[in-house]
Formats: C-alpha cells, sequence, structure tokens
C-alpha cells in the first residue's frame, strides 16, 4: 500500500486511541474500562505493525505482537481476575464530575499538541503529527489516576500512560530498541503483579480499596 | 441638501434642549406636555437619524467647531461614518419610543407629574446624540455626564419605593467608576499626543496623528475598555443593568437598554479602530473573551428570571457580549493583518448593535404595554394575554422571535454573520487560538439556543395559556400611540432581516474606514437577493427567498387543505380524567427553567426549599405545599460586597479625622501652615 | 431560467413528501420483525395520515392563533428544507438560499413554535413538553455546531451543495475528525428527531414524552401536518447526514439518468440507515432527562475531538 493510505490509517489508530482514552476518562463501569483498555491495547498494536512494515523496522513486529499478548490479552484476564476474586462493585465513583473532567481533558489536548509544534516542524517521519496524540494520552492517563477514587482504575490509568509512551516512541522515532521494549514490558508485567499482592493486602486490611479511605494515613490527625 | 447632516444634527439637538423650557410653560397641562414632549423628541430623532443615515450613504465626514466651552478649548464635532450609523441607530430607536410614549405616559395622568419625566427624557436623548457627535474628549465626557445623570434621575422616576432609589444609586455609582476611567484613559492619550507639553491634545485629531508606544496604549484600551464595559453591562461589572432597567419607566427601559448600552460600544470602536488603530492580538482576545462570558451568563441569568423585565434587562447582557464576540473578532483578525476577515467581523458586530436596538426596544415596549395594562411585571401572575391584547402579543412575538435568531428575522443574520466568522477562523497563523476559536462558537451556538429557550418561557409564560393570577383586572390593549411605536420596530426587524445585503451596501463604507477593507463586493456577488459574505460557494443566505418561500408554501397548502374544509369544534382541555384542573397547574416560569436551572445551577447560587404541612391523618396527602427559590449572582458576594465592605472600612477609618471639636480643626490648620513655612522656605 | 433545476426541485419535494411516511413505515416493520411483532404493513402511515386528514378538528377552548398556525409552520419548514438540502441532485436553484447553519436555524423556528403551542393551551402536559425540548436543544446546539464545524474545515464551505461536490471530487475517505463529526452528528440527530435514547416517538406516558407533550391536543389536519412534518423531519436529517459524509450517488448535474441513478442510490442509503436506526432503537433504553446532559457532552466531545483531529493529524 503506498504511503498516503498508510498515513490516513496511522492517523486514523492514533485518533481512536486518544477516543479510547477520553472514553476511560467517562467510563463508570470498572468492566467497561477493562474493555477500553483492550481496544486502546488493540489500536496500538495494529498501529505498530503498520508503522513497521511502512518504515520496515522488523523489530516492531515483535513489539506489535509484544503488546497484543501482553496488552490485550494477558493484561486484561489479570484485571479480570482481580476484580471476582476482591468482588469488586461494579461501579466506581470520581473525584470530579464527569463534564468538567472532559474540558479538563480536551486542554490537556490542545496544550500537548501546542508543545509537541517544534517537533512537528522539524520530523520527517510520517508519524510526526501523532505525537501530540501520545503525549495527550500519557497526560489523559495520568489525569485519570487523579480523578478516581478506585485503586483499579488506578492502575489501569497507570497503564494508559504507558500505552501513551508506547505511542510516542513509535511515532517519534519508530520505536525503541528491542531490548528496551522488552525490558518495559517485563516491567509492566511485574508491577500488575505487584498491584495485585498489593490489592489483596490492601483489601485484607481495610475491607475496601476506595483510596479515600486510605487518608487516614498521615501524621497530624 | 440645503443643510448639511451635521447641521441638521446639532438643529435637533438645539430642539432637544428646548424641550426643557417648553416642558417648563406646558407644566400646567399634563397632556399637552406629553403631545408636545413626544412630538418634539420625535421630530428631532427622525430628523438625527435621516442626517445619520445619509452620512453612511455618502461616506463623507464633516465638522464643526463650536465656539461654546472652555476658553483655549472649544467644542468640536464630528459627523464620520461611524459617528452616523451611531446616530441612525439611536436616532430611529428614540423615534419609535417617542410615538410609543405619547400612548404610555398617558397612563400616568391623575397619578403624578410627568414633567421631569419629559424634561429628562429630552435631555438624555440630547446626551446621547452629542456623546455620538463629540470630537473631542472634553465635550464627550460633557456629554456622558448629560447623558448618564438624565438617566438616573429617570430611573428614580418612581422614587417613593425604596428599591428604585437603591438601584438608581447603584446604577450611579458603577456609572461614574466607568466615567473616571474613561477620563483617565482620554488623559493618557491625550497626554501622549502631545507629549504632556500642551493641551491641545484633547481633540480626537491629535489622538489619531499621535503614536502611542505600546505600554501607554495598552493602558488606555484597558482603562477605556474598562470604563466602556461598566456603562454597556459586560460582566461582571453588569450588576447595575438587572436593578435600574426593571425600575425605571418603560419608554425609559427601552432607550436604556436599546440604544444608551450601545453608546459604550461606540466608544471602544471609536476608541480601538480609530485613535488606537495599531495593537497586539491579545487586545482583540481579551474583548472577545469577556464577550463570550456575558453571553453565556447574561442568558443563564435571564432563565432564572420571573420578573418579565428583569429578563428583558439581562438578555442586554448576552447581546452585548454577542456584539462584544463580533468586535473583539474584528480586532483580533486585523491584529492579525487579515482586513477581509475584520471586515466580516466587523459588520456582523455593528449589524448586531442595530438589531438589537431595534428588537429591545421592541420587547420593552411590549412589555411596559403590558404593565400599562395589568400593573403586574411578575410573570408567573400573568397568562392568557393574547386574547385580551392580541396585537401587543404579535407584536412581543415579532420580538421573541428576533432576538431568538431565528430566520426571516434580523437577529438570525447578525448571529449568521459571527459564525460566518468563527468559521474563517483557520487563516489565523497562531495555532493555539486556531484551537480555541471553534470552542467560542459552540459558545455561541449554546447562548442562542438558550436564548430561543428563554423567549418560549417568557413569551409562552405572559401571553399564553390561562390567567395565573389571583384576581382578574379589566386588562385592555394598547392605544394606537403605544401600538404604532411597537409596528415601526417590528417592521424594522423584518427588513432588516429580509435585506440584508441592502443594509450590507449601506453599511459598507464603516467596513472600509475602520479595518480597511469592504464587505460589500463580495456580499453581494451573486446577486442582490443572496448574501454570501466571502465567496458564493463558501456560504449564502437568502432572506427574501425564505421569506417567500414561506408565505407561497403556506399559501398553498392552506389553500388544497380548505378546499373540503372539516369544521372546527371548541371543546374543554385535555385533563386526562382529572376534572378540577386550574390554572394554577400551568407550567410558569420558574418550573420552565427547571431542568436548565438543574443542569446550569452551579454557576449561580441556588437555595431551593420545600416544605409540606402534611393533614392531620398521614403525610402522604399534604394539605399545603410551601416552595421557596432563592438564586442569587455569585459575582455579587465575589466581587461588589468585598469591596463595598472595604470603602465603608476607608471611610469609617477617615471618618475619625472629624473629631467634632474645634481644638482639632485649629491642630489641624496649624499643622498645615507649619509644613508649608518648612517647604515654601 | 433554469428549467431543469426547477423540474429536479419539484421532484425532491414530491420524493421527500411520498418517501417521508414510507421511511417510518419501514422503520417501524423492521422494530416489529426485531421484536418479534407482525407489523402493521409499509403503508400503514399512509392511512394513517389519511385517516387524521379526514377527520374534523377540535380545538380548546382557549387556543389562540399560534395553536392554529403552529401545523402550517411547521409543514412549510419541511418543505422548505426539502427544496434546500441535495437529495437528487446538487443542481438546485433554491440551494444557494441556505447554508447547513441557515438550515439549523430553520429547524429551530419550527421548534420556537411547536414549544409556543404546547404552552398555548394551559395545561402541565404541555409546558412540560416545551420545557424540555427547549433545554435539550439548548444542550445540543454547542454540538451540532462543532460538528458543522468540523465538517466546514475539510470541506472549506458550509454550504450543503459545495459540501458534497468536495467529497465526491476528493480522494481521502479516511479521516478521523470526519469520523468524530459523524458519530457526533448521529447523536445529534437522534436528539433532534426525538428518537430513543432521547425520546420514545410511540409512548403517551406523561413522565416520558417530550415531543408528543407539546402536541398533545392537537387534532383532525392539523395533527396529520404535524405527524407528516416529523416524518420528514426524520427523512431530511438522513439526508443532511448523508450529504455531509455519504454523498455518492448524488447527481452532480441535471441529467435526467443522473437523477434516476441518485433515486436508486437514495432508496438504498435510506434502507441501510433504517436498519442501522433500529439497532440503536432496540439496543439502547430511553435515558433519564438529566442523563441527557452527558448524552449530549459526549457527542460535543466527539465533535470537539474531530475538530482536534483535524489540526493535529491532518
Amino acid at each position: 500500500m503506498n504511503l498516503q493510505i498508510a498515513a490516513q490509517i496511522n492517523s486514523f489508530l492514533a485518533a481512536f486511541v486518544l477516543l479510547t482514552a477520553f472514553a476511560m476518562l467517562a467510563q463508570r463501569r470498572v468492566y467497561g474500562l477493562i474493555h477500553l483498555f483492550t481496544w486502546q491495547g488493540l489500536f496500538l498494536s495494529i498501529n505498530t505493525a503498520l508503522v513497521g512494515y511502512v518504515a520496515s523496522k522488523h523489530h516492531l513486529y515483535i513489539s506489535s505482537l509484544l503488546t497484543l499478548s501482553l496488552k490485550v490479552i494477558l493484561l486484561p484476564y489479570i484485571l479480570h481476575v482481580l476484580i471476582v476474586r476482591l468482588k469488586i462493585r461494579r461501579e466506581v465513583e470520581s473525584v470530579m464530575n464527569i463534564p468538567l473532567t472532559m474540558l479538563i481533558g480536551i486542554a490537556l489536548v490542545i496544550f500537548s499538541y501546542h508543545l509537541t509544534a517544534p517537533v512537528r516542524e522539524l520530523s520527517t517521519l510520517m508519524t510526526r503529527s501523532t505525537l501530540a496524540v501520545a503525549l495527550a494520552t500519557v497526560l489523559i492517563g495520568l489525569l485519570m489516576m487523579i480523578t478516581r477514587r478506585h485503586a483499579v482504575t488506578q492502575i489501569i490509568g497507570f497503564l494508559a500512560m504507558e500505552n501513551g509512551l508506547f505511542l510516542a516512541a513509535t511515532s517519534a522515532t519508530y520505536g525503541m530498541p528491542l531490548v528496551v521494549e522488552l525490558g518495559v514490558a517485563l516491567d509492566i508485567l511485574i508491577a500488575a503483579f505487584i498491584f495485585g499482592i498489593f490489592f489483596f493486602h490492601i483489601h485484607t486490611t481495610f475491607d475496601s480499596l476506595d483510596v479515600e479511605k486510605m487518608a487516614r494515613l498521615k501524621e497530624g490527625d | 441638501m440645503i443643510f448639511s447632516p451635521i447641521e441638521v444634527a446639532c438643529a435637533s439637538v438645539v430642539l432637544l434642549l428646548l424641550v426643557v423650557f417648553v416642558a417648563a410653560m406646558l407644566k400646567g397641562s399634563q397632556r399637552l406636555l406629553i403631545y408636545a414632549g413626544s412630538l418634539l423628541t420625535s421630530v428631532s430623532s427622525l430628523c438625527v437619524a435621516a442626517a445619520g443615515a445619509m452620512t453612511v450613504g455618502s461616506g463623507m465626514t464633516e465638522r464643526i467647531v463650536l465656539m461654546l466651552g472652555l476658553p483655549d478649548l472649544p467644542f468640536h464635532l464630528r459627523l464620520d461614518p461611524l459617528a452616523g450609523f451611531f446616530l441612525t441607530v439611536v436616532g430611529m430607536l428614540s423615534f419609535f419610543v417617542s410615538v410609543y410614549s405619547a400612548g404610555y405616559l398617558k397612563g400616568f395622568l391623575g397619578h403624578r407629574s410627568v414633567t421631569r419625566l419629559v424634561v429628562f427624557y429630552s435631555l438624555f436623548i440630547a446626551g446621547m446624540f452629542m456623546v455620538v457627535l463629540a470630537d473631542d474628549a472634553l465635550i464627550f465626557l460633557i456629554s456622558w455626564e448629560v447623558m448618564a445623570a438624565a438617566s438616573y434621575f429617570l430611573v428614580m422616576f418612581e422614587d417613593e419605593r425604596q428599591e428604585n432609589r437603591r438601584a438608581a444609586f447603584l446604577y450611579m455609582v458603577v456609572a461614574h467608576v466607568g466615567a473616571i476611567a474613561i477620563l483617565l484613559s482620554f488623559g493618557v492619550m491625550a497626554g501622549l499626543a502631545t507629549g504632556f507639553t500642551s493641551f491641545s491634545g484633547y481633540t480626537f485629531d491629535a489622538m489619531r496623528q499621535a503614536k502611542f508606544p505600546l505600554e501607554w496604549a495598552t493602558a488606555a484600551f484597558l482603562l477605556s475598555f474598562f470604563g466602556f464595559a461598566a456603562k454597556a453591562g459586560v460582566v461582571p461589572l453588569h450588576v447595575w443593568l438587572p436593578e435600574a432597567h426593571p425600575v425605571a419607566p418603560s419608554n425609559v427601559s427601552a432607550l436604556m437598554s436599546g440604544v444608551m448600552l450601545k453608546t459604550a460600544i461606540y466608544g471602544i470602536v471609536r476608541i480601538t479602530f480609530d485613535l488606537l488603530k495599531v495593537y497586539p492580538w491579545w487586545w482583540g482576545a481579551i474583548v472577545l473573551v469577556f464577550g463570550l462570558v456575558s453571553a453565556v451568563m447574561g442568558v443563564l441569568y435571564a432563565l432564572m428570571q420571573h420578573d418579565l423585565k428583569r429578563l428583558l434587562a439581562y438578555h442586554s447582557v448576552e447581546n452585548i457580549g454577542i456584539i462584544l464576540i463580533g468586535i473583539g473578532l474584528a480586532m483580533l483578525f486585523t491584529s492579525f493583518n487579515l482586513p477581509m476577515l475584520a471586515a466580516l467581523a466587523l459588520i456582523a458586530g455593528l449589524y448586531h448593535t442595530m438589531n438589537h436596538a431595534m428588537f429591545k426596544g421592541l420587547l420593552f415596549m411590549g412589555a411596559g404595554a403590558v404593565l400599562h395594562a395589568t400593573n403586574e411585571r411578575n410573570m408567573e401572575e400573568m397568562g392568557g394575554l393574547i386574547h385580551r391584547m392580541p396585537w401587543t402579543a404579535a407584536l412581543f412575538l415579532v420580538g421573541c422571535v428576533s432576538i431568538s435568531a431565528l430566520p426571516p428575522f434580523n437577529g438570525f443574520v447578525s448571529e449568521w454573520l459571527t459564525f460566518q466568522a468563527f468559521l474563517l477562523s483557520p487563516s489565523l497563523p497562531s495555532p493555539v487560538v486556531k484551537l480555541l476559536m471553534p470552542m467560542g462558537a459552540a459558545l455561541l451556538a449554546l447562548t442562542g439556543a438558550l436564548a430561543a429557550a428563554c423567549f418560549v418561557k417568557a413569551f409562552g409564560v405572559t401571553f399564553l395559556g390561562h390567567w395565573r393570577g389571583h384576581h382578574n383586572p379589566h386588562v385592555h390593549e394598547a392605544d394606537w400611540f403605544m401600538r404604532s411605536g411597537m409596528i415601526m420596530a417590528a417592521m424594522t426587524c423584518l427588513l432588516l432581516g429580509v435585506f440584508p445585503t441592502v443594509v450590507i451596501d449601506w453599511m459598507d463604507v464603516l467596513s472600509e474606514q475602520l479595518v480597511g477593507s469592504k464587505l460589500s463586493t463580495s456580499a453581494g456577488v451573486f446577486g442582490w437577493m443572496w448574501l454570501t459574505p466571502i465567496a458564493p460557494e463558501r456560504a449564502s443566505y437568502s432572506g427574501p427567498v425564505v421569506f417567500i418561500g414561506f408565505i407561497l408554501i403556506f399559501a398553498a397548502v392552506y389553500v388544497v387543505l380548505h378546499v373540503k374544509a372539516g369544521k372546527i369544534s371548541r371543546g374543554p382541555i385535555w385533563d386526562c380524567g382529572f376534572e378540577k384542573i386550574n390554572a394554577r397547574m400551568q407550567y410558569n416560569a420558574t418550573s420552565f427553567a427547571m431542568p436548565i436551572r438543574r443542569i446550569f445551577g452551579f454557576l449561580f447560587d441556588v437555595r431551593e426549599q420545600v416544605g409540606l404541612s402534611p393533614q392531620s391523618a398521614h403525610p402522604a396527602f399534604p394539605k399545603r405545599l410551601n416552595y421557596r427559590l432563592r438564586v442569587r449572582d455569585r459575582f455579587w458576594g465575589w466581587i461588589y460586597k468585598p469591596i463595598i465592605e472595604t470603602s465603608f472600612w476607608v471611610s469609617r477609618r477617615i471618618g475619625n479625622l472629624q473629631r467634632g471639636r474645634i481644638q482639632v480643626y485649629l491642630i489641624y490648620s496649624f499643622i498645615t501652615i507649619l509644613v508649608l513655612l518648612v517647604f515654601v522656605r | 431560467m433554469n428549467f431543469r433545476g426547477v423540474f429536479i426541485e419539484i421532484l425532491q419535494v414530491a420524493a421527500l413528501l411520498g418517501l417521508g411516511p414510507l421511511f417510518i413505515g419501514w422503520v417501524r416493520m423492521l422494530k416489529c420483525w426485531s421484536q418479534g411483532r407482525s407489523s402493521a404493513g409499509l403503508l400503514q402511515p399512509y392511512r394513517d395520515l389519511a385517516k387524521l386528514f379526514s377527520k374534523d378538528v377540535v380545538l380548546a377552548e382557549n387556543a389562540s392563533w399560534i395553536f392554529r398556525f403552529t401545523p402550517y409552520l411547521v409543514f412549510v419548514i419541511a418543505v422548505l428544507a426539502g427544496g434546500i438540502i441535495p437529495i437528487l441532485s446538487v443542481d438546485l436553484p433554491l440551494a444557494p438560499t441556505a447554508d447547513v447553519i441557515v438550515l439549523v436555524g430553520l429547524f429551530a423556528i419550527a421548534r420556537f413554535f411547536t414549544a409556543l403551542a404546547g404552552m398555548d393551551i394551559g395545561t402541565a402536559f404541555g409546558g412540560m413538553g416545551s420545557s424540555r425540548e427547549m433545554t435539550i436543544a439548548s444542550l445540543a446546539e454547542p454540538a451540532m455546531l462543532m460538528s458543522i464545524f468540523t465538517v466546514s474545515l475539510a470541506n472549506k464551505s458550509t454550504s450543503l451543495a459545495q459540501i458534497v461536490q468536495v467529497i465526491c471530487s476528493g480522494q481521502s475517505i479516511l479521516r478521523p475528525s470526519i469520523a468524530f463529526a459523524f458519530l457526533a452528528f448521529v447523536f445529534i440527530a437522534l436528539t433532534e428527531t426525538g428518537r430513543i435514547p432521547v425520546d420514545n416517538p410511540a409512548t403517551h406516558l406523561e413522565l416520558t414524552m417530550i415531543h408528543e407533550a407539546m402536541i398533545l391536543e392537537y387534532s383532525g389536519r392539523h395533527l396529520a401536518l404535524i405527524e407528516w412534518a416529523g416524518m420528514m423531519k426524520l427523512f431530511l436529517f438522513i439526508m443532511l447526514g448523508i450529504a455531509s459524509f455519504a454523498p455518492w450517488g448524488i447527481a452532480e448535474t441535471g441529467n435526467i439518468a443522473g437523477v434516476v441513478q441518485a433515486f436508486v442510490y437514495m432508496i438504498l442509503k435510506l434502507g441501510i440507515v433504517g436498519v442501522g436506526l433500529i439497532l440503536i432503537e432496540t439496543g439502547l433504553a430511553k435515558m433519564r432527562l438529566f442523563r441527557l446532559t452527558e448524552f449530549l457532552g459526549a457527542a460535543f466531545l466527539l465533535a470537539t475531538l474531530g475538530m482536534l483531529s483535524f489540526y493535529i493529524l491532518e
């Protein structure tokens, strides 16, 4: 396929990654969050494979497979098991109301567009415009961690941030060296396991995973 | 022409000033005074409007130097197309309202004397004309004060009520704070125009030639914007508007809302486009942001009201916001050197100025007719007036449709032009500004839709349904003077909506002089019936075709259906089987706005209280239900209350200087003498 | 005088008047099939309209001229819009009368008067319908405008004829901004035409009515006009969506072969849209009134994302 169609598909997939990030901001149900995260991983892996095909960087195929197995299959399964075991309620509350969170999300997108403008001028890669989307996804992942009260949603926010970083790597430099990517993937897997263990402990101690209740862990009270 | 336009304008102003003497003479015979005053003010307004229209049409500028004023500082007057446009707007509405007043003031006969009203009314109009004609800072400020003082006395007309006095006082304070800012701004510009060497910098011509360094120009702009915004009622300086406009007599409210606010817009346009001329892009951004905030907050406040005139006053805040959006966009495009787009935005803003004067005047005149007939301002006590006051209802409906920006009336044309100006923002070079503009357009769309909702509420609760009040007064239709004033305003609304290319052709010289580009070359390129502001492929609107299309298709459908028409029979309303339906079960203003209050209520301070007093048997069968709702303006608590309390605190401290004992005052004089002796040595 | 253009106009209006009820019949038939019921047939809306036209009108005692005027106005606006939107061909003499924003304004005036008619009788039903309708409309406006803005960014125009021509002649089909704007438009179309999940067109329970509440008092030929106009409004919104997002098949010139081909394409697209509409209607439930802020907020967000994608990614 020629470069133009590939560029269009690349933009499409980046836009869908951004859409899933916003949808995760707005989503109230835990299962919905996991499904959205799965979709985000899927779009990301297809995008990586596409960039690998166009730029003839074959190690990106391996990254794409890694992303697929880790973020689309393994991690959602782990999270699902976690939720079932901990008997977590279906709905999660947020700190701020949703329309306000959305407006802040839009402001973050505009901000990251403004910030990555110099890179866009200088880069010659096909994927240079998706850098802004990647940065926005990272920031929105962080926003998600801030505005949610439930620990499971915070880990999903963390994973969304990592997705954004991955997209940034793909769009800025056509992917990181394979060693780095394997290392990052391993770190994510271990982080998920550690989170799981911690959640069990927290749940046993506090009988809840609402981070507001953990606010009592401070000096002056 | 025998007389030049500026001579006609000056003569008319003199005629208005003469009304004072006429009133003094005719004080005894109130009815004759009403007719004479109305006749003189309408004739002079019409002459001024004609003079202004001719000036805009011809594009010429005339000046006069009057030998009045201080020695060496005479008054300069100038009638250029911008002044001519505003004279036309002010003059036309003053003419309509003066005709209306002949009928309206008759309602005061026998209750109170209208001499004061007639005198200050003509002084008010004279002040407004002089503000627009002024060509130097001195006469501008003098006329500004005349306008403010005359309107203060008009607002205080029914001064036996404490709330009226309070409203007038608040109006006076805010107007003067604004006037001080304008004075300082003129001072900065006049001083810099001559390098602080002579007094001759006070003329606008001197200010036009001068080159201002950026910091001083910014200071002048910010001061004048603050001052004019206080007069125009821009959020957060709007608190006086909903207090002062409702308590004034309705013909005065029509003028205040319709044209007095426009003199502030005139001031902003004059200072920015004519006197300062070169400015950075963020000035336009400030104006645009304040315009957007005023538009949205104004319409939301209006939705919370149940007093008809207060609702209309808040809508003035909203529409001033829309005008400022147009002007802000024009400033933004000019600072990026895009004169064609700036012309579109400027024409949109100025067109909306004219439209707002017409439909707001019409709406206030209608509200006055309702108040005159029912003695009631609270919409929740009204209803069903369309049957008793059919003319007023129909004309008020024209005003409602116009202000809701619905085709084919005039409000739609100016909003459409503003949207087209927003849609041109991709041409801007700055990427962040480009991304934020569509948000502004979305806010403008929200404002328009909320305004339509508010006017469905206002018209529906006042005129439709059944009478909601407790008593049933003898409600009569407005008399022919009031109807004529309203009919003329309504016809103007329709004509401005159906023939926009003609109006833009006429207004064209304004954009050419102020931003350097004509709009009419592209606006009428498809033919006089189609308005194509940038290019026909880009966007087009045909007011006449829509209007004629309505009429033709309507006629066709009506005829087809009435060839074999079925019978129309009347019956009682559908009550769903519940026979005891009464007029209190209808929706009123508070209930209509409830969903919007729930959704947007976080912007206000809303307290709702529901109290049930049950019958003895069971709490499920209440005997009475008390509902109390209080909606408060947050700006009052954040800005005004602290300022008021601080100023009272400071005054009290300073008041301690006044001890009351003579020794203390002698000590003050003694210390002053000692100090002067030290320094003069 | 462009006779061919006038002929196409008349053809379009005739198609609108004739096929509007047919489309509603198709939608109702699909709904019955999906719910396992037997339908009343594709032609039932025609029979309903004919029945209503032949009946007498009963007006409430205090109904004013606004009540009697509104059905005509709503019908006239639907017909006028049918002459402006390119349904069969771009070569319409009335096309420059209005661009997309004017069309939104025309529908707004129909809504304004319908809301007034609801308040006219003086019952609680009418007021409730008017209040809810105007609230929902004001929330839908920003999303609608942002969607129009995004479409006009890509096509550099708000005139529908121009948009159709640009899309038909252009190469790039896959644009995220248009995809997002399309999704937002679907949400808005559901809102404006009063379908599930915003309003249930088949209900008569006072807690769930919005549009029905405003027209509850109408009877006879007035009700026929309003019902017909409602059917035409759904048809027109679908045509508006097709013209803005998927206009392939609309004749560029006025020749007869092109118009016939456009007609066939139109029927096909309507069939597909009907299926899509029923999938949405049977899959979702009507939302609570105050949940609609989130629905319309999501529409606004999608449209804004579309606009941002245009600048960022294209």
